[in-house]
């Protein structure tokens, strides 16, 4: 790449997609947290106030692990895993609820409101509200309300009201339209934490800025370990947090290879999946222009994954334009899949995985074998299995 | 002048206010539409807002959502809420007809497909709740081109600035959201209304068209004393939703709902 990557522009367009497509009454409120945004990046106190946060509530930096049992297992590339499943709440998604709530703070917001799906940007909204002192309103569709419990009394705990949302599909897009209903209402107090890569600008740009700490970390911990650019980058696509967390800082490092990890749920062909970038086309939903599962008169579709923060018809405009312009590529793994690299990890190295990281283990347990030993792939662990552990038992016909 | 500009230029002269229902297209089934438009017109309604049904009405209360999903069960679509225009067209070529929706059924037809429907249709006016005029500009253009106008959206939180682009961007009229809020909120303040109704007509000789949480005809008459029209959705819609069984009676309460309305804006207070 000759040209150095400035996406998205001032008005969060990549290329045709992001933007800010939302009803006039949340204009002025976007427009406000572009400003605070853009000025509190730029102060020093600010970031200083992050970077300790980082340090010291969510326990970064995460390591850069070395699974040699099961690189040598399959016999290719050896793969490395970046632990975000270490973060204190057990996901990458406290990375960017500490920055969002700093911010939230910083601009005399009282009330925090936040869209989840398996519950860890839930969980980890709730974390930081708690630790400030903020009344919290986590939105969550009815149907992850029952699959992820465990994460809803967490956030219970925390002291979070939990609405189960029960409108359309009554999962995460239908937990974003009621977050959306709340700001529009609560405009003026409150500030949405929105969890993923999505959403009207400035958020796509935002939460990846967030994020970037995991692949800022990454290449640093790269080199120390193999004293060069890995080969390959491997993370889960559902809205597209942590893929581009890892992602962006190795956006100009042209022989860095970056494979999103879609949800194919049943399998593509089946129609029953969550994977637009690979079989969806490209529309308007949540503020932003980007592929879409949607039906030809132009309405969404209901998804389908086993894991429930992949379930999700849209995905992070970012990862549109990264696929259209060739940079990054998407690729879709079925829910039986992501269970052999469930029990891959579990099992060749005692690090249980969250359903949807098990995305990015189950095909890089297709891509490893095709690479040379001294090639190195990095996956992003974006969280910790401990959430799934009903679904799972479930699944096995066990009663806990 | 297009058929919006000339109803309000008509009310302006009679000294009346526009009374604009809105309705979703197909709820609660394609057939039940089309009557309940020409019932509402002998009402003495003066402009129809026609909602095209969306998987994802992430502006609207749960009143206009369940009215989609009703119309979705019966594959109501873009495509079909435009039969329907058509088909009120045969009969009725003043009363003017705004669809309100969502971006992407327009963005799955693409806009110049799009433009030309409604075109074909005689449709008047579109109002996209998820296209602002920053995003817009290219299917304004196409609209335009056609001679059909684009209604913009204001919010009680819209800039002295805002209102000036909706003034230049904007025609037919401009639809003012009463209240922070989702359609068919309960918390319609007159004081705060009027006091942003004095800025935005220092800001724009458009008509002025005000909606959000107008429950009945009380409220139908003082707001309409502040602005040039009232919207009136969710009110009606519940009529709708009582009578799922019966249509020609949800039918007839929502004729008796517009009629009262009427009647109160057009007493000389």
């Amino acid at each position: 790449m000759t040209e150095k990557y400035t996406m998205p522009d001032n008005r969060g367009h990549f290329g045709p997609y992001g933007g800010m497509f939302v009803a006039e009454t949340l204009i002025p409120a976007l427009q406000e947290l572009n400003d605070a945004y853009q000025h509190y990046l730029e102060d020093p106190d600010f970031i200083a106030e992050l970077d300790a946060d980082l340090q010291y509530y969510v326990g970064r930096p995460s390591p850069l692990y070395h699974a040699e049992r099961w690189s040598k297992a399959l016999g290719g590339a050896q793969i490395y895993l970046k632990r975000e499943d270490l973060n204190h709440t057990g996901s990458h998604k406290i990375n960017n609820t500490v920055g969002q709530a700093l911010l939230a703070k910083r601009m005399g917001k009282t009330r925090i409101i936040a869209e989840t799906g398996a519950g860890q940007h839930g969980v980890a909204t709730a974390t930081v509200a708690a630790r400030l002192g903020l009344e919290c309103v986590v939105y969550m569709g009815a149907v992850d309300v029952a699959r992820q419990s465990l994460n809803v009394y967490r956030m219970k705990l925390l002291g979070a009201t939990v609405v189960a949302v029960e409108s359309g599909s009554k999962t995460l897009k239908d937990a974003l339209n009621e977050a959306l209903r709340d700001w529009v209402t609560n405009v003026d107090n409150t500030f949405y934490i929105i969890g993923t890569v999505a959403g009207p600008h400035p958020y796509p740009a935002m939460v990846r800025d967030f994020q970037a700490i995991i692949g800022r970390e990454t290449k640093q911990q790269c080199y120390a370990a193999t004293g060069r650019l890995p080969d390959a980058l491997v993370a889960c696509v559902g809205g597209g947090s942590n893929a581009i967390g890892l992602f962006y800082p190795f956006i100009d490092d042209a022989s860095v290879k970056m494979i999103g990890v879609e949800a194919a749920g049943d399998g593509v062909l089946t129609g029953r999946h969550s994977a637009p970038l690979c079989a969806g086309r490209p529309g308007v939903l949540h503020g932003n222009r980007t592929y879409l599962m949607a039906d030809d008169d132009g309405e969404i579709i209901e998804t389908h994954s086993i894991s429930a923060g992949l379930d999700y018809p849209g995905v992070g405009p970012e990862h549109a334009w990264l696929k259209d312009i060739g940079r990054a590529h998407y690729v879709n793994i079925t829910d039986e899949e992501a269970l052999t690299g469930f029990y891959a990890l579990t099992r060749m190295e005692g690090i249980i995985p969250a359903l949807e990281s098990s995305h990015a283990m189950a095909y890089t347990m297709k891509l490893a074998p095709t690479m040379k030993q001294d090639e190195t792939i990095i996956i992003n662990l974006s969280g910790r299995g401990d959430k799934d552990m009903q679904t799972m038992a479930k699944r096995e016909g066990i009663e806990l | 002048m297009s058929r919006l500009a000339n109803t309000f230029e008509h009310l302006a002269k009679t000294g009346r206010k526009a009374l604009i229902p809105f309705v979703t297209a197909g709820d609660p089934t394609p057939e039940f539409t089309v009557p309940l438009m020409h019932a509402m017109v002998e009402a003495g309604v003066d402009i129809i807002e026609l909602g095209v049904p969306f998987s994802d009405p992430m502006a609207d209360g749960p009143v206009i959502q369940r009215a989609s999903e009703r119309a979705l069960a019966h594959k109501m679509s873009l495509k079909r809420t435009l039969v329907i225009a058509t088909e009120f067209r045969k009969t009725n070529q003043h009363t003017p007809i705004v669809l309100m929706g969502y971006l992407n059924p327009i963005e799955a037809m693409g806009y110049e497909a799009f433009a030309n429907a409604v075109q074909c249709a005689e449709v008047d006016g579109i109002l996209t709740v998820d296209l602002p005029p920053e995003e817009g500009q290219q299917c304004r253009e196409l609209l335009q081109a056609r001679g059909i106008d684009s209604i913009f959206l204001l919010a009680p939180n819209s800039s002295e600035a805002r209102i000036q682009k909706m003034s230049a961007l904007g025609s037919g009229y401009i639809y003012y959201v009463s209240l922070k809020g989702v359609t068919g909120a309960g918390h319609i303040d007159i004081t705060d209304v009027e006091n942003k109704l004095n800025l935005i007509r220092a800001n724009t000789t458009l008509p002025i068209a005000i909606g959000f949480g107008v429950k009945d005809a009380v409220t139908a008459k003082l707001i309409s004393a502040l602005g040039d029209g009232v919207v009136v959705g969710s009110a009606l819609i519940n009529k709708i939703e009582a009578n799922l069984t019966d249509a020609e009676r949800a039918k007839n309460e929502i004729c008796e709902c517009l009629v009262a309305m009427r009647t109160a804006m057009d007493e000389r207070s």
